[in-house]
């Protein structure tokens, strides 16, 4: 590799272009990545960095354009020519097979020989070779089920390697990590960079790729719009550029009322069928105005603990009350019940929970009060008062395409959820649960999302927010509580709470 | 003594000739399922297998061009659950259970349209059957020895090559080995050819070694308790193979049975004792094998996402 001419980039995207039916997902896009640097590819959901990378990697073919690798054109008809040419991708939904070792997820269509024992052999010295070189050492017998997210991820890093690979292309990796499990990731990136490895990082966090990339290329709308040195930009401008407006992502909100109390729970355990404690005796308290943030890795309970304040699952131990209703083991409650005491949810998972992907953009704005005046009148839907609803509801949270007629599953995931908290939030109630406000929700709709529940909290709600994204949880919340092993390990104030200390919590109970 | 000797040795021999048919059949289910194709069409490939081997035996006179055709007809059927599952993406119960149907209505019509002998084949003399080879107390033919090969065959497959590998990959997290650059349709197809194989081979047997010929719905359901076995045996060769084993034996013990008088109790009913290995499948299956884990892709048709 060293007797290439210098010069010639690792990989150079020449003109490529993608349609996929009427959406024109990458217009002619241009791109050189210097060998041995770290390059930031970043844009809102649909700006087309995601289709891009996909035909670098073989799952798409442009419908134009020329791919070259170290100089050379090549053909990328399918991953294994990616594979063949050293690019390897590393996907934000693992590829793992849990069940497996770490050596066998390794070795999976790597195997070298129909039997595997001397494959295994070879690939075990050369799983810790890499892990020598660049600082990734797992345990080649661990399972992979037992392994942390973490760990995980550092797998596919070796798979990826164990392949071969020179260009590693990583699709928003730091999603599911810890802030100390980023910095570790950082770190190895750095190593690999060091040894010559070109790196794409794929992401929507500009603040980390500031801390790790030498150079940010922008697209929007499937155009690469700028390409800055990262010592030479910064996160606003950065921001400015994908939305391709001002946008302010720091909330001015002033201090939280917090008027009486509108939900308590004392001592609140779940225990499943099989005997797995999920939550451990949660004490908590949510007043009127305020905001408090519940951050944790994800699987740390939040989920439970969302789903027995909204009524879906019933304690099996403790008490709650809510608005005055008092909720136990032996006086359960239903998510209808919830609704009417005044108690709005917002689940995390919007496509399970949220809405019916098949229905009209109109009913998902009526689920779960589709049995009440004005929509339902002698037990039949009024077809035009639920338009009508669903119209004012995409009006005032600026839903895009204002289509109350659409299907739920043909709008953007930020358009959905904007959808669904206009749906629960213009009952204006007075406790609301939201279960991660922004997951895949575009910049410009995290801003305007942050604002509706600023409002809503300033207007008297005492407003619960669960979320994997520290950011957003330190922006938002007036308290925030970490949740760690289905306990609440410590609360801080937001004026007191950054994202190392909360990582630490999240990370060390 | 030497009586309750020959009543132990009969009695395990016969277990070992009931249990032939199902280990064939649940280790075939077994490398159809590990690929994360449910297999309940298991019964039928058997009994379409048994009939095609019969008849064919019957005309040709020959034992292995009938062992040859019921291997054929199993294929055919796992073809066609290849097709409807892997390349339409189908549901792989309703597949299963459809060609259950096909089988038992397509063998009475074809053996009735053949032999007129309403819905049987004709008798197989000697020559035309799987005859016992070092036993013939035992009855020791040559499918049965096959059988308890197929154990460690299919452990080893599946725990020690390269195939068994990305077996148990596809079946637990097929867009893994769609990853790694590996065809997740041509997996589950050599897998479920490889199930057609050997339940072609129980199917045989039953008609061919078992019984001298085929008689409608002969399997009486013996694909189902073979899927039992896999689920008992937690998707592993020799649990599944103990489980076989059980089930042989107190299919053994209720022929055994009949006719006997029970101390205290008197002659047991006939009917109850052919309903024991059934009994034992339902209270088994309602709980007392602890977690069975499935391989997780399981009945989930495989969808690129482009």
């Amino acid at each position: 590799m060293q007797s290439l001419t210098a010069g010639a980039a690792a990989i150079e995207l020449r003109d490529i272009d993608k349609s996929f039916g009427a959406v024109h997902a990458v217009r002619g896009v241009s791109l050189a990545v210097a060998r041995g640097s770290i390059t930031g590819l970043v844009g809102e959901n649909g700006a087309g960095k995601s289709t891009l990378m996909s035909i670098l990697y073989g799952l798409y073919r442009a419908d134009a354009g020329q791919i070259l690798i170290e100089g050379q054109a090549v053909d990328m008809a399918s991953p294994r020519d990616a594979i063949a040419h050293g690019i390897g991708m590393v996907h934000q939904h693992f590829m793992l097979v849990d069940t497996f070792t770490v050596l066998e997820n390794l070795v999976l269509g790597a195997e070298g020989g129909p039997l595997l024992a001397r494959g295994m052999a070879a690939a075990r010295a050369e799983l810790m070779r890499l892990g020598r070189e660049y600082g990734l050492s797992v345990d080649p017998d661990a399972r992979v089920a037992d392994l942390s997210v973490g760990e995980q991820q550092r797998v596919e890093i070796l798979k990826v390697l164990f392949r071969g690979a020179r260009m590693l292309i990583l699709d928003e990796p730091s999603a599911v990590l810890t802030p100390q499990e980023t910095d570790r990731l950082f770190e190895i990136l750095r190593a690999l960079r060091e040894r010559g490895v070109t790196v794409v990082l794929i992401t929507h966090k500009l603040r980390e790729v500031m801390a790790v990339a030498d150079r940010v290329v922008v697209m929007r709308q499937g155009e690469v719009v700028a390409e800055r040195r990262t010592v030479d930009t910064n996160t606003d401008e950065l921001a400015e550029l994908m939305v391709g407006r001002k946008v302010r992502l720091d909330l001015d909100k002033g201090p939280p009322l917090q008027g009486e109390s509108m939900l308590t729970a004392r001592g609140l355990s779940l225990v499943d069928r099989r005997g797995v404690r999920l939550l451990d005796s949660i004490d908590l308290d949510l007043r009127a105005g305020e905001i408090v943030g519940i951050a944790g890795v994800s699987g740390n309970g939040q989920t439970e603990l969302l789903q027995v304040l909204a009524g879906i699952r019933a304690p099996t131990a403790g008490r709650l009350e809510v608005c005055g209703r008092a909720v136990d083991p032996d006086h359960p409650i239903d998510p209808a019940e919830m609704r009417e005491l005044g108690l709005a949810h917002v689940p995390e998972d919007r496509l399970r929970q949220g809405l019916v992907a098949a229905f009209e953009a109109s009913e998902t704005s009526i689920l779960g009060y589709q049995d009440q005046p004005p929509y339902c009148r002698n037990h039949l839907l009024d077809a035009p008062a639920v338009g009508r609803h669903c119209a004012e509801l995409m009006r005032r949270f600026d839903v895009r395409p204002q289509a109350p007629g659409l299907r739920s599953s043909h709008f953007s995931g930020g358009n959905q959820q904007k959808l669904i908290l206009a749906r629960e939030m213009s009952r204006l109630p007075k406790v609301l649960l939201v279960g991660q406000p922004t997951r895949g929700v575009d910049i410009g709709a995290i801003e305007f999302i942050h604002r509706e529940l600023v409002k809503s909290r300033d207007a008297g709600c005492a407003i619960l927010i669960v979320s994997v994204e520290l950011e957003e949880i330190l922006s938002l919340a007036d308290r925030v509580l970490v949740m760690s092993g289905g306990r609440i390990v410590g609360e801080v104030s937001a004026d007191q709470a950054d994202e190392r200390t909360l990582g630490r919590m999240m990370a060390d109970a | 003594m030497e009586e309750t000797l020959t009543f132990v040795t009969l009695t395990l021999a016969a277990t070992l000739r009931v249990a032939t048919p199902l280990v064939l059949c649940a280790m075939g289910g077994l490398f159809s399922e590990k690929s994360g194709i449910i297999d309940v069409g298991l019964e039928g490939k058997m009994l379409m297998a048994a009939f095609f081997a019969a008849a064919t035996a019957s005309l040709t006179g020959s034992i292995w061009a009938g062992v040859g055709a019921g291997i054929v007809a199993a294929e055919v059927m796992a073809l066609l659950h290849g097709v409807a599952c892997i390349t339409y993406r189908g549901n792989q119960v309703v597949s299963g259970i459809a060609l259950n149907i096909l089988a038992a209505g397509l063998t009475v019509v074809l053996g009735t349209a053949w032999f007129a002998r309403g819905g049987q084949t004709p008798p197989l003399g000697d020559s035309e059957r799987l005859m016992p080879i070092f036993f013939p107390v035992a009855r020791d033919n040559i499918l049965v020895y096959a059988a308890l090969l197929s154990v460690p065959f299919t452990w080893w497959a599946i725990a020690r090559t390269r195939f068994g590998l990305r077996l148990r990959a596809v079946g637990e997290m097929p867009l893994a080995v769609d990853g790694a650059g590996v065809s997740v349709g041509w997996l589950r197809y050599r897998a479920v050819l490889l199930c057609g194989l050997f339940a072609g081979l129980a199917g045989a047997y039953l008609s061919m070694a078992q019984n001298a010929g085929f008689s409608r719905d002969m399997t009486a359901g013996q694909g189902f308790i073979a899927l039992a076995a896999i689920i008992f045996g937690k998707w592993r060769p020799f649990p599944a193979f103990g489980a076989c084993l059980i089930f042989g034996l107190l299919d053994a013990v209720a022929i055994r049975l009949q006719g006997v008088s029970v101390p205290g109790v008197g002659e047991v009913p006939v009917q109850l004792i052919q309903a024991l290995p059934y009994l034992l499948t339902l209270f088994l299956l309602a709980g007392f094998i602890g977690n069975a884990v499935a391989p997780k892709a399981a009945g989930i048709p495989y969808e690129k996402e482009h």
